[in-house]
């Protein structure tokens, strides 16, 4: 297989991330969505950086920032996401309305 | 692997859902296997399947009591999405099968020796401020985790 398939296969991910992040209502689902689509954009730096010759690792060095940012940007995600679960008792979130005219 | 990316959004059940992303992230592994980058392979083993899985299974069980069964799991914006998702698709992988990809060379792996070098000679700079940013991230979520109650009695 190319890097046709494995850029494609990436460009899948992103786009059952794009549409779990826009159709469901849960928000932690909402956060495992946006996992998805880190991991796409991951797999197609790897699949780059596999045909790079061997002395540059630009792109195994950037997937492996973009999973500590994705640590970190998931434990505020969470912690956040577990705070409005607490007070709203809910976590639909068609339902934090209270913004709402 | 698409299969259960696919799960992880049309499952009803959170759990179920969850379950299926860490099959997801684990064959996403493999293909780092085969993509020659095992030391990514192990990163990803170790960041989404065991910690990134466990979190988000932590979350699920501290905030669902009782019943996980919700009527309806989709917004009312799934035709939206349903179009926008594939409109997305569509053009990535148009301009992927366009493009004209014989000029890259054949698949080579990366050593883990290579890697480390240059993370920490070229890329110094971007890894302390990665570790810098997640220590930030523990503080944010500490703090937003406590409980007000908890607050009141810390001033």
């Amino acid at each position: 297989m190319g890097i046709e398939g494995y850029l494609l296969v990436s460009a899948l991910l992103f786009s059952i991330g794009v549409f779990g992040f826009m159709a469901r209502r849960n928000a932690i689902l909402m956060l495992i969505s946006i996992e998805l689509m880190f991991n796409a954009v991951n797999l197609s730096l790897i699949a780059f950086n596999a045909h790079l010759p061997p002395e540059s690792n630009t792109g195994a060095v950037f997937a492996l920032m973009i999973m500590a940012v994705a640590a970190a940007e998931v434990t505020v995600g969470l912690a956040l996401v577990i705070a409005i679960i607490r007070t709203r008792q809910t976590p639909e979130v068609d339902q934090y309305s209270d913004l709402k005219e | 692997m698409v299969g259960g990316g696919l799960a992880v959004v049309t499952l009803r059940n959170i759990i179920h859902s969850a379950v299926a992303m860490m099959v997801c992230f684990g064959s996403l592994a493999g293909m780092y296997a085969l993509l020659g980058a095992p030391i990514v392979a192990a990163a990803q083993v170790l960041i989404y399947l065991g910690a990134i899985s466990v979190l988000i299974l932590f979350a699920i069980m501290l905030t669902q009591a009782g019943d996980a069964n919700l009527p309806a799991p989709f917004h009312r914006q799934l035709p939206i999405a349903i179009v926008v998702a594939l409109a997305m698709f569509g053009l990535v992988g148009w301009a992927v099968v366009q493009t004209d990809w014989t000029a890259l060379g054949p698949i080579v792996g990366t050593s883990v020796e290579a890697i480390a070098t240059a993370l920490f000679s070229t890329y110094a700079l971007p890894f302390e401020i990665i570790s810098v940013l997640l220590l930030v991230a523990i503080i944010g979520a500490i703090y937003l985790a406590r409980r007000p109650e908890e607050d009141e009695r810390a001033n």
